[in-house]
């Protein structure tokens, strides 16, 4: 489904991003896991066509990403990226408005169960109902691929936990692929399917999360730490 | 999200156990229709593509059947449950004389400890 060929993306003199090659697969839930500054935002960014890679292709479903994706791709931005004079209610108008594929009645019914009120303004909102939002607004477009950039970070137990139970009610694994960074990994861990690590830029374990289990007895955090172990030796 | 998963065995695989339990305890009985595949990732907080695993290694045991268009439903076959209460039974005891005699405990004395055991307990209930 999503794709990586030799991908490099170089920020004026540093390397985000080196070499990456990859491929994931359709009707998966996918973690990108890694320490800050390991590049998984840029590999994020670069997968809905927001940034260029200056080397290498990706693809999603055999096209060339580019910034048109967006039409297949739903992104989530780590940032709080709503106007805060809209209330919660005309910003899920407005995104109806930019997307053919914004599925309004299933925008009300993930409304609803994040308990989210359509009358309130978006600057009155605590982080946690802002965090709420976005999930509404990303997960609510019928779209084959959703891409969320650390929606859980910096959100307390309570919103960490509505968010990953509404990823799983409302995310239709036969028609779309997910793929989710994070720090978090405790809060997503059996939720993911497959876990892509990286650091500096480059990838050291693509893997099942379920092979982790049984073939190593591990959770990913300890995986995790193996890996970049292995890597420093 | 109910009971925690731990990281030692794949999550489907422990799915399959507390199902398993429930059904050996009754509290899912014979013809019981399992929550849909995503009811049932909600309830216990993870992703549907482990249930439909789960669904599928059971249905393989035969413990469950799929109607198409109905759901999942726990089998009527008496032989097939009755197999599954054996087996239960059987793992449970295998363990705790593998942790036994690892602790360098004997047959016989693992025999009258547990016979001391429910004896005492039987009176303890009665009280």
């Amino acid at each position: 489904m999503i794709q990586f060929h030799h991908v490099s993306k170089r920020y004026l003199t540093h390397l985000a991003v080196d070499d990456l090659s990859f491929s994931l697969p359709q009707g998966k839930v996918v973690g990108i896991v890694g320490e800050n500054g390991s590049g998984k935002s840029t590999t994020l960014k670069l997968m809905a066509g927001l940034i260029k890679p200056t080397r290498g292709t990706v693809t999603i479903a055999g096209q060339p990403v580019d910034r048109r994706i967006c039409r297949m791709v739903s992104y989530l931005s780590e940032l709080d990226a709503y106007y805060p004079f809209f209330t919660v209610g005309e910003t899920i108008d407005f995104y109806k408005s930019q997307f053919a594929d914004f599925d309004a009645e299933k925008a009300e019914a993930i409304l609803k169960f994040m308990d989210l009120k359509r009358e309130v303004k978006v600057k009155h909102l605590s982080k946690g109902n802002r965090g709420r939002v976005k999930i509404v607004c990303t997960l609510a477009r019928n779209v084959p691929v959703i891409l969320m950039d650390e929606p859980l970070s910096g959100l307390d137990p309570m919103v960490r936990e509505s968010i990953v139970k509404g990823l799983i009610s409302f995310v239709d694994l036969e028609k779309q692929t997910v793929v989710i960074t994070t720090h978090e990994i405790k809060e997503v861990e059996h939720v993911l399917d497959t876990v892509l690590l990286l650091k500096g830029g480059r990838l050291i374990g693509i893997e099942d999360v379920e092979n982790i289990r049984s073939a190593q007895q591990l959770g990913i955090v300890e995986w995790m730490k193996q890996r970049y172990e292995r890597v420093e030796e | 999200m109910g009971e925690a998963f731990h990281n030692l065995t794949p999550i489907y695989i422990q799915l399959v156990e507390r199902i398993n339990r429930q059904i050996v305890r009754q509290d899912l009985k014979p013809g019981d229709k399992l929550p849909s595949v995503r009811e049932m990732a909600i309830q216990v907080g993870i992703n549907p593509n482990t249930v439909q695993r789960t669904y599928r290694e059971l249905e393989l045991m035969g413990i469950v059947e799929t109607r198409r268009g109905q759901g999942t439903f726990v089998t009527e076959n008496k032989q097939v449950l009755e197999k599954l209460r054996e087996m239960m039974k059987e793992s449970r005891i295998e363990s705790f004389v593998r942790e036994m005699s690892e602790m360098g405990y004997s047959a016989e004395e693992m025999m009258e400890g547990l016979n001391r055991y429910l004896r005492r307990k039987k009176g303890g209930d009665k009280e």
